[in-house]
């Protein structure tokens, strides 16, 4: 049994970790997250030549560092930890996860522009009426002489006003939620018959509903076989939430120690909050939802290649979605009515913490799959 | 005992459900359907209805102008009001301070402020809170120092600042607890002064909250010279009156009505949107997780409802609220926040979109379902409401402290 991080691993850390605490504070996240664009072009520049990371779970021969999981597991709670905004979840981890498992011209094609920094994803799955469904899909891709012709709108693509690609689930044939039919594909963001409308979420990102009005493809942007792309878009949508549990265990961590050092600093009734037995038993119970839920991102995270790889994920989304609300609801209850102030980062946090809770399925969601999963 | 209701008030409910109906305002039912800011003139509409009819002063005696309704009325004009979609008039002035002015205030007072509370022409604000006195309220900074004026006339220079305070943004008046006395015990030395907000030295600047809402405001008091008849009560007395105010401000916080409302909501909600699990595309609230928490919240209210009635038939009976009304106001806020929570799981990806409201003119059609838009800037709004009032951690020692003995 080996929990430790190798040395490359924990210089990764390190490094993401000192360049996010050092550059990207809270009021430059709030700058960006309040500017036109809504990201910072800039710290994506530094993440592909200053860190390296977008290269992190990319192998060696696309000029990547040789990593997986795990090193998008480190990322991703940087992340976290610093509330990121720019889409290292939907380029590196989802659009990487794609083309790593599709392989071929694609992958070599696009990988090296991830890691430089020059193409960024957004994936386009979800759909007005599908919940988290991944099968549940009303977009339809059909046959024109070589290549394909899509229609369909997809909801609440996050980053999809900064993407240079788009990943696609489309029906190639069967019928809304049959388990054969759905295909994948990446295509230019500007192909003819896209249209957007962006608006910022919730949480300090941006996203879109995303229209295709007969986009013509071509053949090449099919990922993996036609028809059969649920399996695979399953097996990635693990990976991701497998990504956002590490966000959240970044995301929780904050949210405690920004009560812990508000609780030891806050006065009423003549002494620190933190010294009423009643906060410090909640703070306790905050403290065990943080530590559970590294726990279950680390137990999913080396889980992602096993066979029962699905119920895994779901326990651990379970547990860190319940989590999530919690401390996210206890840290904003301890720290009254400044909780709920949107000047202080303990609101963006818990916001952030509250999408989190839902991202690829929520808690019920997740609980069912895996009771559906069990022995 | 007896569950059902009298002939009269069966006849009572009848007269206010008709009343609702013909004469509430067509905009602001669909504003507050779909949980959107309300303007000044929206806040004011209503009361201004109500007042009309002589139905603004629910709680008040009928000798200033109150209905004299009994409580049993009260519950059936708070349900009805919920059941018409009706917003709750603003507490500041008709639960608040006029409450205590009929029962503490000079008969100056009392025919200077009483009717304009009733009618609406004075919008009131609460300057309770402060940066260092929240729920220990005692704590308070604000200071009053008497002087004579020129004049000849005695008045208080009053410096501080308060926050959380509610729609200061409109107020013309506000209720303030300041420190005149400050070598006493904290809750000694306190006095409750009226200040026109129109005075010279008061600043409000506004808090945006997480939902992206201006609802409160940073008020500053700088050299606000307020003459001393605008004192209610005895000077340093000022605690009574806080805690008068406090105790009437819990009763009505269960809000039970409106979260029966805010209960059938979400299960509209939930008939339109689909489960996700499983083959075929069935409603949300067909799901077994989703119906068993909607299933215990109904439940949970019912509880709450029935002990709020158990306490308003104290109430009839003589006895004024008491610490029970914490039970209240811990529960009453625990399940409007699970309603929050429960919509904002109901709608699924489009709780995501941030959308900021229509302005007048403004026909930008938000982004998803009509309902889905203000979830969740409604459950991270709805977090204030373990925090207000006396945080439910405060609530708790008071009922351990005042039911239990401990």
């Amino acid at each position: 049994m080996d929990f430790n991080f190798t040395d490359e691993q924990t210089m990764l850390r390190d490094s993401v970790g000192r360049y996010l605490s050092d550059t990207y504070t809270f009021d430059a996240r709030m700058t960006a997250v309040n500017g036109d664009s809504g990201w910072n072009p800039g710290v994506w520049k530094a993440f592909a030549e200053e860190l390296g990371i977008l290269g992190a779970p990319f192998a060696e021969a696309h000029g990547g560092l040789g990593g997986g999981a795990i090193e998008n597991m480190i990322v991703m709670e940087e992340i976290g930890k610093a509330l990121v905004i720019e889409p290292y979840l939907q380029t590196v981890v989802i659009g990487g996860g794609f083309l790593k498992a599709a392989g071929g011209a694609l992958a070599d094609a696009v990988i090296p522009q991830i890691i430089d920094g020059s193409a960024v994803i957004a994936f386009a799955y979800a759909e007005p009426q599908g919940r988290y469904n991944l099968a549940d899909l009303r977009t339809t891709a059909k046959k024109d002489g070589a290549g394909y012709v899509l229609n369909g709108h997809k909801a609440v693509v996050y980053a999809a006003p900064w993407a240079t690609h788009f990943i696609v689930t489309a029906r190639t044939g069967g019928s809304v939620r049959e388990r054969s039919g759905v295909s994948v594909f990446l295509i230019p963001a500007n192909a003819a018959g896209i249209t957007r409308r962006d608006y910022p979420t919730v949480d300090g990102a941006r996203a879109s509903e995303v229209y295709f009005e007969n986009v013509a493809i071509g053949a090449d942007t099919l990922i993996g076989a036609e028809g059969e792309g649920l399996p695979l878009v399953e097996q990635v949508v693990d990976e991701a939430t497998a990504a956002v549990c590490a966000e959240g265990s970044g995301v929780v961590r904050k949210l405690h120690e920004g009560t812990l050092d508000y609780s030891r600093q806050r006065k009423q009734f003549g002494k620190a909050i933190g010294e009423f037995q009643v906060l410090q038993h909640r703070m306790v119970d905050m403290f065990m939802e943080v530590e559970q839920a590294v726990s279950m991102t680390l137990m999913a995270t080396l889980r992602l290649d096993e066979r029962d790889r699905a119920k895994h994920v779901s326990s651990a989304k379970n547990k860190i979605s319940r989590g999530a609300r919690f401390v996210g609801q206890n840290a904003v209850q301890i720290h009254g009515g400044i909780g709920i102030s949107n000047e202080l980062a303990i609101g963006h946090y818990f916001k952030r913490a509250s999408m989190i809770e839902s991202q690829f399925g929520d808690a019920d969601y997740h609980l069912r799959r895996y009771e559906s999963l069990m022995d | 005992m007896d569950l059902n209701f009298s002939a009269e008030d069966i006849a009572f409910r009848d007269e206010v459900r008709t009343f609702i109906a013909d004469n509430y305002p067509a905009g602001l039912r669909a504003k507050s359907e779909e949980g959107e800011e309300l303007s000044k003139e929206d806040f004011l509409s209503w009361h201004k209805v109500l007042a009309a009819k002589g139905w603004a002063g629910i709680a008040w005696p009928v000798e200033y102008g109150g209905t004299g309704w009994t409580s049993v009325q009260r519950y059936i004009f708070a349900e009805e009001s919920a059941r018409g979609d009706a917003m709750r008039l603003l507490p500041f002035g008709l639960n608040m301070v006029g409450p205590v002015i009929y029962t503490f205030g000079t008969p100056e007072q009392k025919a200077k402020f009483l009717p304009r509370i009733l009618s609406g022409a004075d919008w009131w604000c609460q300057g309770y809170s402060e940066p260092g006195a929240g729920s220990d309220l005692a704590n308070l900074r604000t200071k009053a120092e008497r002087f004579t004026g020129d004049d000849g006339k005695e008045y208080y220079r009053v410096n501080g600042q308060k926050t959380w305070t509610t729609l200061a943004q409109h107020a013309d008046w506000i209720f303030c607890l300041v420190r005149t006395d400050p070598t006493v015990k904290p809750q000694e030395g306190i006095s409750f002064l009226l200040i026109d907000m129109k005075t010279p030295g008061i600043t409000v600047r506004p808090i945006i909250t997480l939902g992206g809402e201006h609802e409160v405001n940073e008020v500053w008091l700088e050299d606000v010279i307020v003459p001393v008849e605008n004192r209610v009560f005895h000077e340093n007395k000022g605690w009574t009156c806080a805690k008068f105010l406090l105790a009437h401000e819990r009763t009505g916080i269960a809000g039970v009505a409106a979260s029966k409302r805010g209960v059938e909501r979400i299960k509209t909600i939930a008939r339109t949107e689909i489960d996700s699990f499983g083959d075929d595309a069935q409603p949300l609230l067909a799901n077994p997780f989703f119906k068993r928490k909607v299933a215990e919240l109904e439940i949970d209210l019912t509880a709450l409802e029935f002990t709020e009635l158990r306490t308003l038939a104290g109430e009839s009976s003589g006895k004024g609220p008491g610490p029970e009304s914490s039970l209240l106001k811990i529960k009453g806020t625990e399940i409007q926040q699970r309603i929050t929570e429960l919509a904002l799981e109901a709608v699924g990806h489009y709780g995501a979109p941030y959308f900021r409201g229509f302005g007048e003119g403004d026909n930008e059609h938000p982004i998803g379902p009509d309902y889905a838009h203000r979830a969740a800037p409604t459950y991270f709004n709805m977090r204030k409401t373990s925090i207000y009032g006396g945080s439910n951690e405060i609530q708790r020692n008071i009922i351990a402290k005042m039911v239990l003995g401990l």
